[in-house]
């Protein structure tokens, strides 16, 4: 191994894998949130509401609407979970060696008790659109979110355990779980996941809204079919009245991991806020237990980021309150134009919030990987700084590409409405060819409400 | 009699690993043969209808092989995966780009996309034959914590690769009707593509077994605790998602004639 060169790569790596990953994350656990929600109120609602059958057509295409921009995010989010799966072995295998015991166990839960049946569910509700009756291709989908937050709950397991190991029992060559109802319920754990659970439905309420709004902007010079106008006054305000408790969770959790974070990594508390002679103290109590070393994270980094997200914070809570006002108005949801362009602008505050938050998290957490016990540098595989320079080559490269064409398909697939939505197709021999009903925007004439189905 | 738990913890591996390979090698190897099997975009369409509803639930064995081999053998999880990074590299880039390729295929209607989107499947199903050939290679020559070298490592790679190809179009065989399952049939010739299928699952579920056996996993197994915690609680959680896939498979068990959601 080259020293430092092989680190930081390794370091670079890391960062840029779990920020790209986070970025699909949190809007694929909220917007499958939100889908369960609209396509369990079609199911409950199916026979009901008048217009011959008109809103139960409205309901069933919102579900098939964010359905597919949840499956085109979800995709591209898997694979780049695959990479950091991987990286662990690959980049980081000292932290196998020495806390594998405990990480691995979280781990290797997630893919099994949460993931595998995730993929499973969500092939049979993907593909089996119109295969199976409506309660039970619904419950899919519950099973497919139930199983997205646990697997959110147990790769907080692993990422908890870094920031404040408990449980555990120091051996000759590492540590070994000793408690695993405390791993289990590290408050580190809980408290991170209650806030990105929240962050998450944050992005998902803004998502929903913006694309809700641009359609509603448009209504009137390209207009999408009555039904679609419908469809987008109750999709904005499901964004709309979403975000406000959303946010308003995920700030109370985050207030609570500010005062625990004040307990488990005092340097990390200090170091946001700006306490020069804490900072010294603690960094002198350190070297002093610790030996010789720098044990103070980059500043700049993690004050930086805590700021971000917190500015980021008071501009979506005067956003979203300011929004749920004049949501209220029927006429300003369909014909307040600068509202629409102000609800499309915010669609990526949450995800500037949701990357600082992260960076505060990881960053502060230095020069520990696992807090107090195993430094950063000690856990690197012993790779070296040509082959990390090809393999972060090759995952940037790609993972930039995953992350622009997943936009430009999710903006695409959002810009082109609910009459072009490929998901949820009654399929078969026979079926028109989807290419050939695409003329350029909104809905061909004569599916004005799109196919009716199952409910 | 008493099973020692570090012998389920190493059964499980292998069951998630043959399962991938079998499963996972099935439409890995469809796709490998896309350009041969579909003649034009609509018929590669339909190829890929023929894997739609399982690759999702075919590559999580992969990742659930890989979930109990750092829950339950961390040390050696990163000594393998480390190690062989020149081969992981690859294998997951060609992963990745086959999947994105898959997912993307039908999400814009342009011939020049689909064709690009064609590459990207078959360009990335090769790269992770091959690498899973090469890995392979090095597992069975029982110095796992690097890559393995040589022709012996060149040859094991080609036939691993070919074993997935013909897998994939005995697959495709069982799955397709009419002139597709007619070209799908060609490389099972006179043997008939379920018998093809038989031994070519076969092979797939004795490789991984095979290099398994030559792993250090005995001495390796994470501490009893974990161990007591972890394999109790995979084999009673194993039964859902086991028999959520026969569900799936049993779903979708008909032969495809037309195109799916990809």
């Amino acid at each position: 191994m080259d020293g430092t060169g092989a680190l930081d790569l390794a370091r670079w790596q890391f960062a840029l894998t779990a920020a790209a990953h986070f970025l699909f994350v949190s809007l694929t656990l909220g917007l499958a949130t939100v889908v369960t929600a609209v396509q369990t109120w079609a199911v409950l609602r199916r026979g009901s509401g008048g217009d011959g059958g008109r809103d139960a057509a409205v309901r069933a295409r919102m579900v098939r609407f964010w359905g597919q921009l949840y499956v085109v995010n979800y995709a591209v989010g898997i694979v780049t979970g695959i990479v950091m799966e991987f990286q662990f072995g690959l980049a980081w295998s000292g932290l196998g060696h020495y806390a594998g015991d405990v990480l691995g166990a979280s781990l290797a839960m997630e893919t099994i008790v949460a993931f595998f049946v995730e993929s499973t569910f969500l092939g049979l509700w993907i593909f089996g659109w119109n295969r199976f009756g409506p309660r039970l291709h619904c419950a899919l989908l519950w099973v497919v979110t139930g199983t997205a937050y646990l697997s959110a709950y147990w790769i907080l397991v692993a990422n908890g355990f870094l920031n404040h190991p408990v449980g555990y029992a120091r051996t000759a060559h590492g540590i070994e779980l000793a408690d695993a109802p405390a791993v289990l319920a590290n408050p580190s754990t809980l408290l991170a996941f209650g806030h990105i659970a929240g962050g998450a439905l944050l992005t998902a309420a803004f998502f929903v809204a913006g694309i809700s709004a641009y359609h509603l902007r448009r209504r009137g010079t390209s207009s999408p079919s009555g039904a679609d106008t419908e469809l987008f006054r109750r999709s904005l305000r499901i964004g709309v009245f979403l975000a406000p408790p959303a946010l308003l969770w995920t700030a109370a959790s985050g207030g609570l991991q500010l005062s625990a974070i004040a307990g488990h990594q005092p340097m990390k508390s200090a170091v946001w806020q700006a306490e020069t002679a804490e900072i010294a103290r603690l960094q002198a109590e350190l070297v002093e237990r610790f030996g010789p070393g720098d044990y103070v994270p980059s500043q700049g980094l993690v004050r930086g980021a805590a700021l971000l997200m917190l500015g980021a914070f008071a501009l979506m809570l005067y956003a979203s309150a300011g929004s749920a006002l004049l949501a209220c108005f029927r006429r300003a949801v369909l014909r307040f134009r600068g509202w629409h362009v102000l609800l499309m602008a915010l669609v990526p505050l949450p995800y500037v919030a949701m990357t600082a938050g992260w960076v505060f998290r990881e960053a502060g957490r230095q020069p520990w990987v696992v807090y107090g016990l195993l430094r950063t540098e000690d856990a690197l595989s012993d790779v070296s700084a040509g082959g990390m320079r090809v393999s972060l080559a090759v995952f940037t490269t790609l993972f930039a590409l995953l992350l622009a064409v997943n936009w430009w398909l999710l903006l695409r697939t959002a810009r082109r409405g609910p009459g072009a939505v490929a998901l949820g197709e009654p399929e078969g021999p026979g079926e028109e060819e989807w290419d050939e009903r695409e003329p350029g925007d909104g809905p061909p004439a004569g599916r004005g409400i799109g196919p009716v189905p199952a409910y | 009699m008493e099973i020692a738990v570090e012998t389920l913890a190493a059964a499980l591996l292998g069951l998630f690993t043959a399962g991938y390979l079998v499963l996972g090698g099935a439409d890995l190897g469809v796709c490998m043969l896309l350009p041969r099997l579909g003649r034009d975009a609509d018929e590669r369409r339909t190829v890929l209808a023929a894997i739609a509803p399982f690759f999702l639930g075919n590559e999580v064995w992969l990742i659930a092989a890989a979930g109990v081999f750092v829950g339950c053998f961390p040390a050696l999880e990163g000594e393998v995966f480390s190690g062989q990074s020149a081969v992981l590299v690859p294998l997951l880039a060609g992963w990745i780009v086959r999947d994105a390729g898959l997912w993307w295929r039908g999400r814009a209607p342009w011939r020049a996309w689909r064709a690009l989107c064609d590459g990207m499947v078959v360009a990335g199903s090769w790269t992770a034959a091959l690498a899973w050939g090469w890995l392979l290679a090095g597992l069975l020559t029982g110095e796992p914590s690097e890559p393995a070298a040589g022709p012996a490592a060149v040859l094991t790679s080609l036939g691993v690769a070919a074993l997935f190809a013909v897998h994939g179009s005995a697959f495709a065989a069982l799955r397709l009707t009419g002139g597709l399952r007619r070209r799908a049939r060609l490389p099972a010739g006179r043997a008939g593509e379920r018998s093809t299928f038989a031994l070519t699952a076969l092979a797939m579920a004795v490789l991984p077994i095979a290099a398994g056996v030559r792993l250090p996993l005995a001495e390796s197994a994470a501490g009893g605790q974990v161990l007591g915690l972890l394999v109790p609680a995979v084999l009673a959680v194993v039964p859902l998602p086991m028999a959520a896939q026969v569900w799936l498979w049993l779903t979708f068990r008909g032969r495809v004639t037309g195109p799916s959601y990809l």
